[in-house]
Formats: C-alpha cells, structure tokens, sequence
C-alpha cells in the first residue's frame, strides 16, 4: 500500500497541472454546498437564538420583518414612530419589563440604539472598559463599533447630520463614551448605545442653548407663559457638559416625543398573551412574537438555499462526472504502463490500487483544501446577521 | 548441465475465430541453467509468446512450463507472479520506462509492485551498485526523458536485475539500437548473466549477433516450419496474468 501510494503521489506530481484542476474542481464541488449549509446554520442559529430571548416587540403598524429586524439587529430602515407615552402606557400596566428603544440615528453609519439602561442587562451585556451612561449624550460603545470608530473611553463620536444643509434639524450631536463593551458575538457589538433621551437630543427634540435671560433681548421674539421664543439666530449648544447640563430641555409633552420600538419581557405568559392582544387590536400600534417572524423569514431564506443545495448537487454531479472521464482517459493512456507493470510481476489488484490511491489522493487533496476554504471562510466572512 | 527452463507438449493460441488464429506448438524445449540462448525467426512466428510463455505471462492451454523443476503453468495467477518477480528479469524493446519515475524509482519498480518484495536500505545500495557497474550512477535522478537511448537501456537492464533472477529474458533489447550501442548492451546482459549464472534467453532479428550465443534456436523449425497457422480442433482459451 505504501509503494501504491508513492507510485500514484509521483504520477500526480509529474502530472501537475491536470492534477491541480482535478483537485479544484473537486474542491469547489465540496466547499460550495459545505460553506452554504454552515453558513445557512448559523445564520438560521443567530437570528433565532437573538429572536428567541425576546419574547415581544411593540411598534408602528407596518411590515413586520422591519420593525423585527430593526429591533434585533439595528438593521437600518425608516420605522415609524410611536409615541413615548405607548412605552409609559405599557410600563404602567406592570406586564413586565419594558424597554424603549429608539433607532432612527447613526454615527459614521454605525447605528444609534437609545435605549433603558435595562437593555445591556437583559442581552447580558458586560463593560470591559468604563461605566454606563450617566447623562444625556454620554454612549457606550460595542467592542466592534469602538474598533470601527477607533473610539475608547473618553473619546467623543459625532452623530451623523440627517439634513446638512437644513438648519432647521438637530445639528450634529459630540456623545462623549463612557464604556466600551466586551464582545458578544452579536448585533450589540456594533453598536452605540446611549440613554433614550439622547436620542430625542439628536431628534432636536431636547436642546440646549444660550440662558434666554442673559442673552440681547432683541433675540427674543415672544414671551409666553411657558417660556421665550428665541430668533434662530441664537447659539445651539451641541454638547453637554457639567456646565451646558442644566441648559438642556424639551418643550412640549415627554409622552409625545417619538420611539422606535418597545422590547417587552412579560411577568408571564399570561401577561404576554393579554398585553398582545390588546395592542393588536390598536389601530397604529403591533405587537409582534419576534420569533415568529423569524421563523417566516427562515421559511424564504430555506426556500432559496433548496436551490442552492440544488445548484450545488448538480455542480457536484458534473465535476464528479468530469472526474471520472479524466480517470477514463487516464487508465487508457496508462495502459502500456499498467501493461509494463503486469508483465514484471504485478498483479490486477496492483494496477486498480495504482488508480485507486491516485483518486484517493487527488480526492483527499480536494477535501484539505475545501476545509481549509470553509475555515478561511468563516474567519475571514463577516457575521451575516450584521452583513446580510 | 541441468535443464532450468522446459516446455513439454506445449500448445498455445490466442483467441480468435478456427482456422485463422496462431498456434504455438512446442513438443519439447529444454534450456540449461547458465545457458545463452538466441530465439529467432519472422515477425508473428510466436517469438514473444514463448518469451511470455516461459515467464509465466500466458499459460498454454496444453503441456507444462517448469521452471527448475517446478510446473509454473500450473500454479494460480498470483503464485505465478509472486514466482516472475522473484526469478524472471525482463528487458523489453522499448525499455519501457515509467517517465514520472527518477532513473532510480524505474530500477526499483519490481520491488514496489512485487507483493513478496520491499525496497529497503539494502536494496538502494544494491541497485546503486548494478547503476555504477554498468556505468550510469549519474543519471539516477534524471527522468527517462533526459536520458540517452543507451543510459534508458542499461536502466532497463539493471531493473531486471535488481531481484537477482535466474531467468534473465530480453525482447529484441538491441532492435532499437545502433550497431555500437547493441554491442555494448549484449556485452553487459552477457556479463550480469555469467556473475550470476543466470540462463539468458533473447529474441532478435539480429543475426550479426547470433555467433555469440550458446544455442540459437529458429522457432519455425522448433515448431515445424510451414504449419505455424493451423486449423486444429480447438482448445480452451488461455489465459494471461
């Protein structure tokens, strides 16, 4: 067997070129459905494992698989608001722990997520460097998110400008970071996250400017019994610090200052159904299982890898066919050699092993190199939940 | 001298359809052990096949090969190659070379694809030793491609000797090559087949050469001139290992 196997090695090493597209075409015929069905695995294994350990989600009446993905993996789309009082309605009901969450802003297109503070505790979510947020416009960073904004603690990210050149909408906002998060392995590390009402100072909703009373009272148009309405002209404050702090608020109802979504973690399941229930029967609100949704989703995605394995299985089919036309052609040009070798002394079974090991090697060839694929692939790819 | 090869009431045909096909037949043929001996006669007159005959290739369909005693034509394919391996050495026309073999591995050959033999230490330096007596030690790691009509012919020969056989059988090993070089190739089967008291048996159209041998044998008249086709009632087909 050992002269067998160094015969064939030496005929697929003097053979190099038909060798190496044998072993490729072998290879891809291996790595492709290999990495397809790994790949369609974890990706079906994150999104159901994230969708599992949220029981509901509330948002706007509107298509499910946004408000889904959104909420759970910060996927970028416009959802529509809702109000904060939605939020206040459903804590007060005491159905469980509920967390606002509005998604609407970024900074270099790493997504915002403005949530409670209860959202790292209920993702599990550790600090590897600094503390949580302790006011308005102070972030956290996932550790992916840091890595990409090359940002640590006591770094200071921009918000992302929706309307340059409108001076009516929020400026671009400095959070200032005050902790960065040990990886999880999930959309949270390539996040920021900051409290829910820095996420209304980026709407414009809160700002902060110059004290009305110390500024030129030319600047002040109309006084009311609420407040000044000051001339544009006056200077926004664009950060906060311990000195600006004080100078930053909201004008109007906090109930009417626009959410993304609400995560609920129901007391029970009870809970769950009758809260459920109830916000179906809105006429502008949902409340969605997430995962049910995602198994909807997985119900498309499975339906387009049938294909693939299709596509796959018949690739494979036809390498494998042209595999074994080359070795047809192959035992017919080595007939004199196998012919030589019968009339020194060696047997049938000595040639068909000469056949035998090449394939063998070609084919063990072919699978170091698919698995080294597969392995490449799978450190190097992104993670899909976040690139898809 | 004792008969080390023998061929007794030997008939052999190759398939094919009554009164068309080739029948060897050989009544009695004894060659002696040391012995040198020439087969001649016209292409298809069933030189070859006696060659393949006494090395245990084609079994006859009638009569017994021996070899020193031993019925080798009645033994099983696989006894009847483990025996080729271990006692016949064989120089083919062509040389037949492995061409994705270095010079070294094509002398090795028997010994990799012999079920009973193994290459060994011993065995390298033993084939290093036939490549210098016959004066090709440098070309052991060239290719057959890179070698001269002579050097792929004296690698041809050391690999029929590198198991030591007492039979040692050349197919036409000088049609190929010119006057000098066949010369110096008889020359070296002469000399490995006396160091070892091998019995050399070679087919030839070169009669140049015949003088040198100790018998030479015409296969039409080991046979019977004029009857080489025959239409004799047929026998069973035979086999070939």
């Amino acid at each position: 067997m050992k002269d067998l196997l160094y015969l064939s090695m030496r005929h697929a090493l003097h053979h190099r070129l038909r060798t190496a597209i044998l072993v490729l075409c072998l290879a891809v015929a291996a790595y492709l459905p290999t990495i397809v069905q790994i790949l369609s695995l974890r990706y079906e294994a994150s999104l159901t494992a994230r969708a599992a350990s949220t029981p509901l989600v509330m948002g706007a009446k509107g298509n499910r698989f946004d408000l889904t993905l959104g909420t759970l993996y910060f996927r970028p789309n416009a959802l529509d608001p809702i109000p904060y009082r939605e939020y206040q309605t459903l804590a007060s009901a005491s159905a469980g722990l509920a967390i606002p969450m509005n998604l609407r802003f970024s900074a270099r297109s790493v997504p915002i997520v403005a949530a409670g503070l209860e959202y790292l505790d209920v993702r599990g979510l550790e600090f590897a460097d600094g503390t949580p947020p302790l006011r308005v416009g102070d972030a956290i960073l996932g550790s992916a998110a840091a890595r990409e904004l090359d940002a640590g603690v006591g770094d200071t990210v921009y918000s992302d400008q929706s309307q340059a050149f409108d001076i009516a909408e929020a400026p671009s906002i400095a959070l200032r970071v005050t902790g960065v998060l040990e990886a999880a392995g999930t959309p949270d590390d390539h996040a920021i996250f900051v409290d829910i009402r820095s996420a209304w100072l980026l709407e414009g909703a809160m700002h902060g400017h110059e004290d009305a009373e110390s500024i030129d009272p030319r600047m002040i148009f109309a006084e009311t019994d609420e407040g000044a309405v000051l001339n544009s002209a006056v200077r926004e404050l664009n950060q906060i610090t311990p000195d600006t702090a004080q100078r930053f608020h909201v004008h109007g109802d906090e109930g009417d200052l626009p959410l993304s979504a609400v995560l609920l973690f129901p007391a029970s399941e009870k809970d769950g159904t009758i809260v459920k229930a109830r916000m179906n029967a809105s006429q502008s609100l949902q409340m969605l299982v997430p995962s049910e949704v995602i198994d909807d989703l997985l119900g498309f995605v499975f339906r387009i890898k049938g294909f693939l394995d299709l596509v796959a299985g018949l690739l494979a089919a036809s390498v494998g066919l042209m595999t074994l036309l080359v070795m047809l052609l192959t035992v017919r040009l080595r007939a004199p050699e196998m012919r030589t070798i019968n009339h020194i002394g060696a047997g049938r079974f000595t040639t068909l092993g000469l056949y035998a090991c090449e394939l063998g090697l070609i084919v063990a060839l072919s699978l170091v190199l698919a698995g080294a694929g597969v392995t490449l692939s799978l450190a190097l790819l992104p993670d899909l939940v976040t690139a898809l | 001298m004792t008969a080390l090869v023998s061929l007794e009431g030997v008939r052999f045909h190759y398939p094919g359809p009554p009164g068309t096909r080739f029948e060897l037949r050989i009544d009695l043929l004894e060659i002696a052990r040391g012995e040198r001996v020439a087969f001649i006669g016209p292409s298809g007159s069933g030189k070859t096949t006696l060659l393949n005959l006494i090395s245990g290739i084609a079994v006859p369909q009638a009569g017994v090969v021996r070899h020193a005693g031993r019925a080798i034509s009645a033994l099983s394919n696989a006894q009847r190659r483990t025996h080729r391996i271990a006692t016949v050495g064989m120089v083919f026309q062509e040389f037949e070379l492995l061409e994705y073999l270095p010079a070294i591995e094509n002398v090795l050959l028997p010994l990799r694809v012999g079920s009973e033999l193994r290459v060994s230490h011993a065995t390298r330096k033993r084939a290093g030793e036939l490549a210098a007596s016959l004066g090709v030690t440098h070309t052991l790691r060239r290719r057959p491609s890179r070698l001269s009509q002579g050097e792929r012919q004296r690698i041809a020969i050391c690999r029929a000797l590198i198991t030591e056989p007492s039979l040692l059988m050349g197919d036409e090993p000088t049609g190929n090559l010119d006057p000098t070089t066949a010369a110096t190739t008889l020359d070296l089967l002469f000399e490995h087949a006396a160091a070892r008291e091998a019995t050399l048996l070679i087919v030839t159209h070169n009669h140049a050469i015949l003088d040198r041998f100790d018998r030479v044998i015409d296969i039409r008249e080991l046979q019977g001139v004029g009857d080489a086709m025959t239409s004799a009632a047929d026998g069973p087909a035979g086999t070939a290992s």
